[in-house]
């Protein structure tokens, strides 16, 4: 059987294992869609590939024992084919928790015309932060995923949409943008379960891949700065209208608008050693006045990673695996504005600390033994609840 | 090979310390120091159904699931968090007039005020002409209790007329009750007016009807009992009836049985000197004559709560606090100076919950046990002016048990 790894247009390379890949000359962090293993088929067009999350899961929240749970948190497949030399089909199909969530995460083509202008065209990943096209399991330490980037940037946010991307080199600097219209959050980020304005509940609308919720296209782009030697930088927008203001061409509420604004970065020190990764967050939400200030009206949180590898040797007998221990730092608060009664700021934050090890017998594999200590406050400022998570967890690609 | 074997070792080594650091895994709070458990000695049944009911009242509801289209808050745990008070944050307004021949607002939208509106809805406001008052959540805790006090002994503790000549005449709200609400056997009436005992101004007459009236008030819920949302008279429609029922009899059923069952606040340190002579100090400077410290339960087909006594330290009756607390509204015979004696049970955990500061009285305007207590004019005048002369370490025993409660 003439079944190998390979990397036609996907260069996956060994070290690119938690998201840093600083080594690797021409990928940022918007890349991340094409930069994974695939298996090809004797000279088959069309690549396969994807990956596996599994952990097992004990937690307790002041006192109260969930439990001791086996979670299949995701198996995801891809499928990728180049249909002429620069043209591109990818797609990504995710079962999220069992059966329980089947998404279409991805299906796009994309069309070079330049480097600096390539069409990309489907159900593509919002570039919002790094984490949202960058989040496959297997690149993480982590089990969860970072707070911030599933609460204030909704991951995994994929839209129907159209746009632009493209990249520049020079010398060591590689500049590099996107730039998509997609369809557009929906109401569920003011009327959800959650009674607070969430960006993850706005992406649940059972008709955005027919139609934009509010009418209105959302704009979306980001760019990104890499220095071959120092790692990382980007910036990315997202601005929309999230609410139905116009019904058979009368107006029924007001436009109103949600936007966020991200900054992610990506370093390593030390020779590869120490990788040091995050993003930081804000969003906007123009709110009908009465909901002020029983929800934010902005919201800000961050994440950083910092993964240390302790060892990077034969172990086990597999060739060039690692040790790392890292710790990840989470804080999100949903609601900045204040209280009038006393003028008090709002509480309604969450922080959470997660030091980790993690075991990678090879670049698509990791065993990673997690445990989080997550402090929330609730919107009165009344003393934190506290959880503690102990997490065992597998993935891979495959 | 060596060096495997560390590794193994210092992976175990991490792993084992993770799980035998019992600091890792948060521990529960004291028992004393929560309410939202359920009473001890429930069955597994009944036990089962308040879990049920306590799933209804954290629910928050979303605009697919019948919140609004006005409404006050989106949850019962959102206004009654931790089953005690509530804060400022999450306060609502009533309105009506000031005499006790029934509220003449009613088709405009009373008694309550829903300022929060599904986007492209208009909020509520206040009609010309009506008075009003500002409300926040009472302590949920222990009213499954208070529900089963017999009418005869909150009869017998009023005092309408004042014949023992203390200065205090707690006074019963008789009230009507809407048709739907079904009074007990035996219920005492006077010109077809029930004896009323929930609210601040103990304008209604039990659980069901306290909840029903949340549900569609608070919530913009509807049920089999209210099948009408509530009305915005701004919006020049007819009063929107809500085609289905947005919860079902159990779903209603459960939350009540779940208000009913749940567990009464713990004294704490109880045994503590300065606590007991706190005590003392309360009944000496009269507190007592409202606040009763113990009141008993009749029956009840659940045996956990049939014929128990319990310290709610209230009376259950309506006390004129005077001018200072009179907000010019009213519910059934309540003057718009009188309210319902808050129980005290709860107290001091309030804070706990109402971000470490207190938001004391109808309304939340008292900062502290000292500026409630000072509040106290009109039949609790007596009691503050005794209060006020008491020196400094005896005000802190007297604080210091009503923080026990
Ligand atoms: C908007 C805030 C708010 C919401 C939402 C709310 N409540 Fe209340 N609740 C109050 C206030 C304020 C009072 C005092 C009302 C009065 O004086 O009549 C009260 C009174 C009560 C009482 C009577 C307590 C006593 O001692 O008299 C009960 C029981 C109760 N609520 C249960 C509920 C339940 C169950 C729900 C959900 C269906 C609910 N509440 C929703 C604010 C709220
Ligand atoms: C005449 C009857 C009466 C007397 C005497 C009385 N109270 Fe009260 N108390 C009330 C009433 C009625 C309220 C509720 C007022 C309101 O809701 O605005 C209340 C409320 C309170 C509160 C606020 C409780 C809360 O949850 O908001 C405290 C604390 C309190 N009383 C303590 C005392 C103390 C201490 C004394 C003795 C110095 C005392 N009371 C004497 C009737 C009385």
């Amino acid at each position: 059987m003439g079944l190998f790894l390979t990397s036609i247009y996907i260069s996956y390379s060994q070290n690119n294992q938690i998201t840093s890949n600083v080594n690797d000359s021409t990928k940022t962090n918007m890349d991340a869609v094409y930069n994974r293993p695939f298996l090809n088929i004797n000279k088959s067009p069309v690549a396969i590939g994807g990956y596996v999350e599994a952990n097992t899961n004990y937690s307790t929240t002041d006192g109260i024992n969930d439990g001791f749970h086996f979670q299949m948190r995701r198996f995801t497949l891809f499928f990728a084919s180049s249909i002429s030399n620069r043209i591109k089909f990818i797609s990504e199909i995710e079962f999220e928790d069992g059966t329980k969530e089947i998404n279409i995460e991805n299906a796009l083509v994309d069309i070079e015309f330049h480097p600096l202008l390539n069409l990309r065209s489907g159900i593509l990943f919002n570039p919002i932060g790094a984490f949202n096209q960058n989040h496959d399991g297997p690149r993480w330490d982590f089990v969860d995923r970072p707070i911030v980037s599933t609460e204030i940037i909704p991951s995994t946010l994929s839209s129907v949409g159209m746009g632009l991307h493209g990249k520049y080199f020079a010398g060591r600097w590689i500049f590099a943008y996107e730039a998509y219209l997609t369809n557009g959050l929906s109401d569920k980020l003011i009327s959800n379960e959650l009674n607070r304005s969430s960006f993850a509940e706005a992406k649940h609308d059972e008709d955005r891949f027919e139609s934009s919720f509010s009418g209105r296209p959302l704009m979306n782009g980001k760019i990104a700065i890499r220095n071959r030697k120092y790692g990382e930088i980007g910036i990315s927008v997202l601005h929309g209208i999230y609410n139905k203001y116009l019904k058979d061409g009368t107006f029924i509420d007001q436009k109103r608008s949600a936007s966020i604004l991200a900054l992610d970065f990506s370093t390593s020190v030390f020779n590869n050693h120490i990788n040091i990764i995050g993003e930081f967050a804000k969003s906007y939400i123009d709110l009908p006045d009465n909901y002020l200030p029983n929800y934010g009206s902005q919201q800000f949180g961050f994440y950083t990673d910092i993964s240390y590898t302790m060892l990077q040797k034969k172990i086990f007998n597999w060739e060039n695996a690692k040790l790392n221990i890292g710790l990840r730092t989470d804080y999100v608060d949903f609601n900045l504005d204040k209280k009038p009664a006393d003028n008090q700021k709002i509480g309604d934050y969450i922080w959470s600390f997660t030091p980790s090890i993690a075991f990678r017998p090879n670049g698509s594999t990791v065993l990673r033994l997690n445990y989080k200590h997550l402090r929330q406050t609730d919107f009165e400022n009344n003393p934190a609840s506290l959880t503690g998570i102990l997490m065992f967890g597998l993935s891979s690609y495959f | 090979m060596k060096s495997n074997f560390t590794i193994t070792c210092l992976c175990l080594f991490y792993i084992f310390t993770l799980f035998s650091c019992e600091k890792l895994f948060p521990e529960a709070p004291l028992a004393d120091s929560v309410m939202d458990a359920p009473l001890d000695g429930l069955t597994e049944l009944q036990n089962r159904i308040f879990l049920d009911g306590a799933e209804e009242f954290d629910e928050v509801y979303t605009q697919e699931t019948g919140l609004g289209p006005i409404f006050v808050g989106a949850s019962c745990a959102s206004c009654h968090n931790a089953d005690n008070r509530g804060t400022l944050s999450t306060i609502l307004t009533r309105f009506g007039q000031i005499d006790s021949t029934g509220n003449k607002f009613m088709h405009l939208g009373g008694p309550q005020l829903q300022h929060f509106a599904l986007p492209g809805y208009d909020v509520e406001k206040i009609p010309s002409g009506a008075s009003s008052s500002k409300l926040i959540a009472p302590i949920i805790s222990g009213t499954g209790f208070i529900e089963l006090v017999p009418e005869s002994d909150i009869l017998a503790m009023s005092d309408p007329n004042d014949s023992n000549n203390d200065g205090i005449s707690g006074t019963i709200n008789w009230n009507q009750i809407p048709n739907w609400v079904k009074p007990n056997d035996n219920s005492i009436t006077k010109d077809g007016k029930y004896i009323c005992r929930f609210g601040r101004k103990a304008g209604t007459y039990n659980l069901h009807q306290q909840i029903v009236q949340a549900f569609n008030q608070d919530i913009g819920i509807t049920t089999t009992f209210m099948p009408n949302n509530p009305i915005n008279y701004l919006t020049g429609t007819n009063p929107a009836v809500d085609s289905d029922i947005d919860i079902t009899d159990e779903s209603l059923n459960a939350t009540v049985f779940y208000t009913q069952v749940l567990q009464t606040p713990f004294q704490r340190n109880a045994l503590d000197p300065e606590v007991i002579k706190g005590k003392e100090i309360f009944n000496s400077i009269q507190c007592s004559a409202c606040h009763v410290e113990k009141l008993k339960t009749g029956f009840s087909v659940v045996d956990a709560l049939s014929f128990k006594e319990f310290y709610p330290y209230s009376d259950l009756l309506l006390h004129d606090m005077g001018s200072e607390l009179n907000d010019n509204y009213t519910e059934g015979s309540a003057l718009t100076s009188e309210w319902r004696t808050a129980p005290l049970w709860g107290l001091g955990l309030a804070k706990d919950v109402q971000g470490g500061k207190y938001f004391l009285m109808h309304d939340g305007r008292a900062r502290s046990i000292e500026e409630a207590i000072l509040l106290h004019k009109g039949e609790g005048l007596n009691s503050s002016d005794k209060f006020k002369t008491l020196q400094d370490s005896e005000k802190n025993q007297l604080i210091k048990f009503l923080e026990s409660l």
